[in-house]
């Protein structure tokens, strides 16, 4: 596959991590998708090829798992929760006023390939609600218009960073972080939010502490 | 009862996410402690400490750990479940985000516990902030000597892989999350055998939640006492809470298990203003829902099973008098659908058939004797499916329509948007002014 010969490295690094070979369809999968904005046939020969297996054996796997895109996404995936928690909090009507501004339905692309829409599950971040994703990156506590705004910026070429990560690059950087996880960012994004916080500083508030174990540094 | 920041304590420390932000409120003393102490000693200590899973099932984790055959010639395998999608569940994201290092000692220390040499933490790959924390986290460990050949000269190897998934709440089963980490689609096996005997590859494998093993490290430096001050007999221990909904606010509290939902809603700052408790969900949309009468009971394993639901992952979802149960439950059960894996026949036509009853009743064309008939739909999926994601499917709608059944009822005339205005339930609702 010499269509993918810039890649061979990389492959083989994923690959070695590994105490089996197979282990290392997913982020095989992941590198392909950051490559070719989508899994495409030729990605799963790539894979197949690579690890020994049949193109069917990839192409089960590729086919089980929602984050593989069989078409082209485009440059922004973007995600809102419609799971019932964020749906009641606001995310059905998050979901609707973007739609609507990017005349696209779940799991559609724009005409222009900038944005890709789809109702995604519930994110772990509830505590959020209601929570965005643009290119799986945080966009925590939308409302319609924020959502919108987000969109609109990103369309400008404007720097939109993340409620908690980094700014915003595009849908294949990220699928690039998946197969690559060491990707220089941990620190980009803020460390931790407030809505993270909550308790501790409510704890402080009111002077609670856990009872003190002899091991435990106070220090900093 | 007072909240207790243990495994939070820290983070309000901007660099804690670093080795050297850890290290200075006393990370990896726990380490040095655990390699100086038998692996068996270290196993009996964590069954001493009662400590039980804290991705839901509640199983100690000690004992889970002792079933892990020792002095075979098999390889041994830590996989640590990071795939946090039940409906609800926030807590574990967060704590790999704000101290990805407590999670790297705990695995180390665990992995040295039940000797294995190499540790997975499959983390969901909808969540890239946790992911490359956690990836900066393993180097950084790397890199002092904590990981890798012969830790801090013990002679104990170690390499531990972060690995990114690719989108299916049916990883989060622990047998699914093994076939998914060998490179096949995520679908749950047969057991027995369990995974402590034919886990990862074959191999006794450990797979335990990230909470789980992020107690690790406390639990090392300070002991079974101290552990044991915290929560009840059956439920010993701290828990982080993650409190969402229509509280004023939602967040993480960490707390001893046994702390009721009333006191962890105080802390929250009550409802949102003009608003009162409908329904709440203790432990992600997989336990049933309970009422405002159930706020005063204690938070632990055994009161909530006494109450008829689970504590789950603990993480509770509070619903105020502005919801529909009957659009929560479908929504609930439009998202087992999906991630219904399609293995069994129970829940793969289970799951699709109880959402398009639900569904009639959504859109207001309900008939009565279907209120029934999901019953049956839930009672032949419950127990019968090959996995808990049939039976987590079959849990929300018995418990809804026992408690709400004539909201189910209103809905054989009536949509529930025109009984439930969706605008007076969201965050941002200018209606009910928070």
């Amino acid at each position: 596959m010499s269509q993918f010969a810039h890649l061979n490295e990389r492959m083989v690094e994923i690959t070695a991590r590994y105490p089996k070979s197979r282990s290392a369809v997913m982020p095989l999968l992941h590198l392909l998708q950051s490559d070719q904005g989508a899994v495409t046939i030729d990605g799963i020969r790539a894979v197949a090829d690579h690890l020994g297996l049949t193109a069917a054996e990839v192409t089960a796997v590729a086919s089980f798992y929602t984050m593989y895109k069989r078409r082209d996404v485009g440059r922004h995936h973007v995600g809102v929760c419609t799971n019932t928690l964020c749906a009641v909090l606001g995310g059905d009507a998050v979901y609707e006023a973007l739609a609507q501004r990017l005349g696209v339905g779940h799991n559609e692309t724009t005409a222009d390939g900038e944005f890709h829409l789809e109702r995604i599950e519930c994110q772990a971040a509830c505590t959020h609600a209601p929570v965005m994703t643009v290119d799986w990156e945080f966009m925590d506590n939308q409302t319609p218009q924020s959502a919108i705004e987000v969109i609109d910026q990103l369309a400008r070429g404007e720097s939109v960073e993340s409620t908690r990560g980094p700014v915003i690059r595009d849908f294949n950087a990220t699928e690039d972080t998946l197969a690559f996880p060491d990707d220089g960012l941990a620190g980009a994004g803020r460390p931790v939010d407030d809505i993270m916080l909550a308790g501790l500083k409510v704890a402080q508030e009111l002077g609670m502490t856990a009872p003190s174990g002899h091991h435990i540094s106070r220090e900093g | 009862m007072p909240l207790t920041p243990v495994i939070t304590e820290h983070w309000d420390q901007p660099d804690l996410y670093t080795r050297a932000g850890y290290e200075r409120t006393g990370g990896y003393q726990a380490l040095r402690k655990a390699l100086a102490t038998e692996p068996d000693a270290i196993i009996n200590l964590v069954k001493e400490t009662g400590l039980r899973g804290r991705g839901g099932a509640g199983f100690p984790t000690g004992l889970k750990w002792s079933f892990v055959p020792q002095g075979d010639d098999k390889p041994h395998y830590l996989v640590v479940n990071a795939d946090e999608s039940e409906p609800g569940a926030c807590k574990d994201v967060p704590i790999m985000i704000a101290n990805p290092h407590a999670l790297v000692e705990g695995v180390i220390i665990s992995s040295y516990a039940i000797r294995a040499s190499h540790a997975f933490i499959y983390i969901r790959g909808e969540v890239p902030e946790a992911i490359r924390r956690m990836a900066l986290a393993v180097r950084e460990a790397k890199e002092a000597g904590y990981l890798g050949h012969n830790i801090l000269g013990s002679g104990f190897d170690l390499d531990v892989v972060v690995h990114s998934g690719a989108g299916a709440y049916i990883c989060g089963e622990e047998t699914a999350l093994l076939d998914s980490l060998e490179g096949y689609r995520g679908q749950p096996r047969l057991k027995p055998p369990f995974p402590a005997v034919a886990g990862l590859y074959s191999a006794p494998t450990v797979v335990n939640n990230v909470e789980t093993i992020t107690n690790i490290p406390w639990i090392i430096n300070n002991g079974v006492d101290w552990f044991r001050q915290f929560g009840t007999e059956k439920s010993p221990g701290f828990k982080v809470f993650a409190v969402s909904g229509h509280v004023k606010r939602p967040g993480i509290y960490e707390a001893p298990l046994g702390i009721t939902m009333r006191e962890l809603l105080d802390f929250a700052g009550g409802m949102r203003d003009g608003s009162e408790v409908k329904f709440w969900v203790p432990g992600g949309s997989s336990v049933p829902m309970l009422t405002a009468d159930h706020l005063d009971l204690p938070l632990t394993y055994e009161a909530m099973v006494e109450a008829g639901t689970m504590l789950g992952t603990g993480t509770p979802m509070m619903f105020d008098q502005t919801v529909s149960v009957v659009k929560a439950v479908t929504r609930w059960l439009e998202f087992y659908k999906h991630e219904s894996c399609g293995k069994c026949t129970p829940c793969r036509e289970g799951t699709y058939w109880i959402t398009g009853v639900l569904k009639t009743f959504e859109e207001g064309k309900g008939n009565d004797p279907d209120l029934d008939l999901l019953n049956e739909l839930c009672g032949q999926i419950m127990g019968r499916s090959f996995c808990a994601l049939g039976d987590a499917a079959a849990t929300p709608y018995p418990a809804a329509v026992s408690l709400f059944r004539d909201e189910f009822l209103m809905a054989t005339h009536t949509p529930v948007d025109t009984s439930f205005d969706p605008a007076l339930s969201y965050a941002f609702s200018e209606v009910a002014a928070r």
